[in-house]
């Protein structure tokens, strides 16, 4: 198939372009900005006048739910959700049921995803088997069988003499460790910031050192075992300090954001709203004001959607007994434009930490819109104006704290591999 | 900041009572001024009046309780209204309900009311905002969150000693980290105006940013006492002990329990009070418990009072009604 996406604003952080041009596309693959190959005759023409042309996003954390717990969500539900908000690629947690412990259960995934054919599936695989924090995952069996990084999920590794072995032998398998940092013992029954709302709401805390001493925790030993370290989900300001210095200081870490905590702070936990239940919870407003400008001066690399789809009842309780996340796939990209909007981020930088940083964390060869990369490609409608309605959201989980809100910009084409998965056909 | 307005209907009216946070000053009052008058009934030969005749609550309890539980029972009892008490700590849920199918199972029973206690923090704000419209509910005491009714009993008692709250300071000592009780006193007497509020405990059991709702924090008794009128000890459970935040009960008592010694500090006319159950030699010596200072089996008889005033307003059966002529319409 040989596609033009004629008159597209073109941005592309990768390669620092941001220009009016057609891209041109043939056999799943990019083949031409602003002129085709000689002889090129589109058999697909899209038209993307006044529209923002780019790569795909990269999504470093979304929970499919498969396998394990399909009766909240499924591969093929939750890759078409990505879909329509413009990710083509998401890497996948191990804390599905069975454990991404095996090659077996990656090839599972993988072979769901490519039947799915919506978005590109990747998985990082457990660090430590069962993500029990015992004993050492088969991290180079899981490599081979496609897993772009490891990581123990929302598991404590509570001995710091595994997580040592972890993270040395996850070096010697150059393998990333996605790092999810929470002291489980810090953590304890928390269910919620500890500060003032939990002093008003009587939910028990959890305070921001359950953050920062597993972050000092695991930087302390990575200057020591030269493992490539991603922080997921940083939730606060402190974390922040520390995560500069270390970048400072050369140590090869990179770190992530839900866009959950670019928007929703704890004072959204009012009326013990359990759509805003979330892990790492919700903090403070500075906390919030400082992840924002963190995205800016590059202490953070990467927006992640953290899509946790579930099912009505896992939030149909009092606060404590719900489920922790949120579903986000939907809201990803029409939010963190808005911080363009808001001039947190100028739109190179907005992208590019949805497309290409997150890209090179994940170690795979996408976000970008070279000549020869895979044509994934997202087409957005900066001007359109929509509102997040719980009964048009794409996902199987419909527990999305930001329905109600007003957006502005949304994807109207979604292609991989040079296929629309998402928007008209013409 | 949690928002109260689900407890008022559009007219301003209490429809449910879940948390004190967030009620005006008049509210309170009303609620004060209803027990007042319903605080008769008690001593009368029939000790009932028919406001909620043909009416049906339900105590649902979901944690155990037998003192907030029988003052809810009496109360509506006096009232007239049919009760029904349900301890689903051991039925319902043990088998897996989920609250919400136990909610809908009792409002096919057609009951008006639901009172509720509950062991996780939200759960009757989360009970309020699923049922059906013409229900009202009672917070009996949610986890750490609001305990309202005996926050307002113990306003009750507060005034019928002193009288005006403006003047008055306020000493809360013991476990406020765990305590709903601390938590919905703070609002009532912050709203009610008091003078100041001091919360005394140590630092494992006093919340971070605490003072954020208008409290001054001490963790020396001796120096929270001092000038004291008010005293409300906190009940100590056992299991603190258990998780590290409390070497033992002894040592406690050493720096915390109120004593005779201690009380001299306060104010010459200070009251004791104490949610209850106390735990004698833990929080609050027997002499202070049993002495003259100490007002803890009034806050009892008071709770009956106060939540007939509760139940009755948040039925509706008083809004035409002034606080003076209840013991009239009654007889």
């Amino acid at each position: 198939m040989r596609t033009v996406i004629k008159h597209g604003r073109i941005v592309d952080p990768a390669n620092k372009l941001d220009k009016v041009a057609d891209l041109f596309i043939e056999k799943g693959r990019i083949v031409g900005i602003g002129k085709g190959p000689v002889g090129f005759t589109p058999e697909q023409v899209i038209e993307a006048r006044n529209r923002i042309v780019c790569p795909g996003l990269v999504d470093l954390s979304a929970r499919l739910r498969e396998p394990g717990q399909e009766y909240k969500a499924t591969i093929a539900s939750e890759t078409a959700a990505a879909a329509s908000g413009g990710i083509t690629s998401i890497c996948c947690m191990p804390d599905t049921s069975p454990v991404i412990d095996t090659s077996a259960v990656t090839e599972l995934i993988h072979q769901r995803a490519r039947l799915a054919n919506k978005a590109k599936v990747y998985c990082l695989g457990a660090l430590t088997s069962g993500l029990e924090g015992k004993t050492l995952a088969s991290m180079h069996a899981l490599k081979l069988a496609g897993c772009v990084g490891v990581s123990n999920a929302y598991a404590d590794i509570e001995n710091t003499a595994v997580l040592r072995r972890a993270l040395e032998y996850a070096a010697t398998c150059n393998l990333v460790v996605h790092m999810f940092c929470e002291d489980g013992g810090l953590r304890n029954d928390g269910v919620i910031h500890e500060g003032m709302m939990s002093v008003r709401m009587g939910l028990p805390g959890i305070p921001e050192t359950a953050e920062t001493i597993a972050v000092s925790r695991v930087l302390l030993l990575i200057e020591q075992t030269a493992t490539k370290l991603h922080f997921c989900r940083i939730s606060s300001a402190r974390s922040l300090d520390m995560i500069a210095q270390a970048k400072q200081q050369g140590l090869p870490v990179t770190a992530d954001v839900a866009i959950s905590h670019l928007y929703l702070t704890e004072i959204d936990l009012a009326e013990f709203n359990s759509l805003c239940h979330v892990r790492p919870p919700l903090r403070t407003t500075r906390d919030r004001d400082e992840l924002r400008k963190a995205l800016a001066t590059g202490i953070l690399d990467a927006i992640c959607s953290d899509h946790q789809p579930h099912d009505e009842d896992a939030k149909a309780a009092p606060f404590g007994l719900t489920e922790p996340g949120a579903s986000t796939l939907d809201v990803l990209l029409s939010l963190s434009l808005q911080l363009v909007q808001d001039k947190v981020l100028d739109l190179q930088t907005a992208l590019a930490v949805l497309t290409i940083k997150p890209a090179k964390i994940a170690g795979i060869d996408a976000g970008h819109l070279a000549q020869g990369a895979a044509a994934d490609v997202c087409i957005i409608d900066p001007e359109l104006a929509w509102v997040a309605e719980k009964e048009t959201l794409a996902s199987a989980g419909k527990n999305c704290p930001f329905t109600g809100w007003e957006m502005t910009g949304k994807v109207t084409h979604t292609l991989l591999d040079g296929n629309i998965v998402f928007g008209n056909t013409s | 900041m949690t928002d109260s307005n689900i407890q008022l209907d559009k007219h301003g009216r209490l429809k449910h009572f879940l948390t004190i946070e967030g009620l005006d000053r008049s509210l309170l009052q009303d609620i004060l001024n209803y027990a007042e008058s319903f605080s008769g009934v008690g001593e009368r030969a029939v000790k009932k009046v028919p406001l909620l005749r043909g009416k049906t609550i339900a105590n649902l309890f979901f944690e155990p309780s037998t003192r907030t539980r029988t003052t809810f029972e009496l109360a509506a009892k006096r009232l007239s209204a049919d009760v029904l008490s349900l301890n689903i700590a051991y039925s319902a849920t043990k088998k897996g309900e989920s609250l919400l199918d136990t909610l809908r199972t009792l409002e096919a029973m057609h009951c008006d009311m639901f009172v509720v206690r509950h062991a996780d923090s939200g759960a009757a704000h989360f009970i309020a905002s699923h049922v059906a419209p013409g229900i009202s509910v009672i917070n009996g005491g949610d986890g750490r969150h609001a305990h309202p009714t005996q926050a307002m009993l113990d306003m009750f008692t507060i005034r019928r000693h002193k009288g005006d709250f403006a003047p008055l300071r306020v000493a809360i000592v013991g476990d406020i980290l765990h305590s709903r009780v601390a938590r919905s006193e703070i609002h009532a007497l912050s709203i009610l105006g008091v003078n100041e509020i001091r919360v005394i405990g140590p630092r494992t059991l006093v919340p971070k940013d605490i003072q954020t709702l208008g409290v001054h924090v001490y963790h020396d008794l001796d120096a929270g006492l001092h000038d004291a009128d008010v005293i409300i000890v906190l009940r100590l459970q056992h299991e603190r002990m258990c998780s590290a935040l409390l070497p033992g009960e002894a040592e406690y008592f050493n720096l915390y329990g109120l004593t005779e010694k201690r009380l001299c500090l306060a104010k010459p006319d200070a009251i004791v009070m104490h949610p209850g159950p106390i735990n004698r030699g833990v929080e609050i010596d027997s002499q202070v418990a049993d002495g003259k200072r100490s007002v803890i089996l009034q806050q009892v008889s008071h709770g009956i009072a106060v939540r007939m005033a509760v139940m009755a307003m948040t039925m509706g059966n008083l809004s035409n009604l002034d606080p003076e002529t209840i013991d009239a319409h009654s007889h």
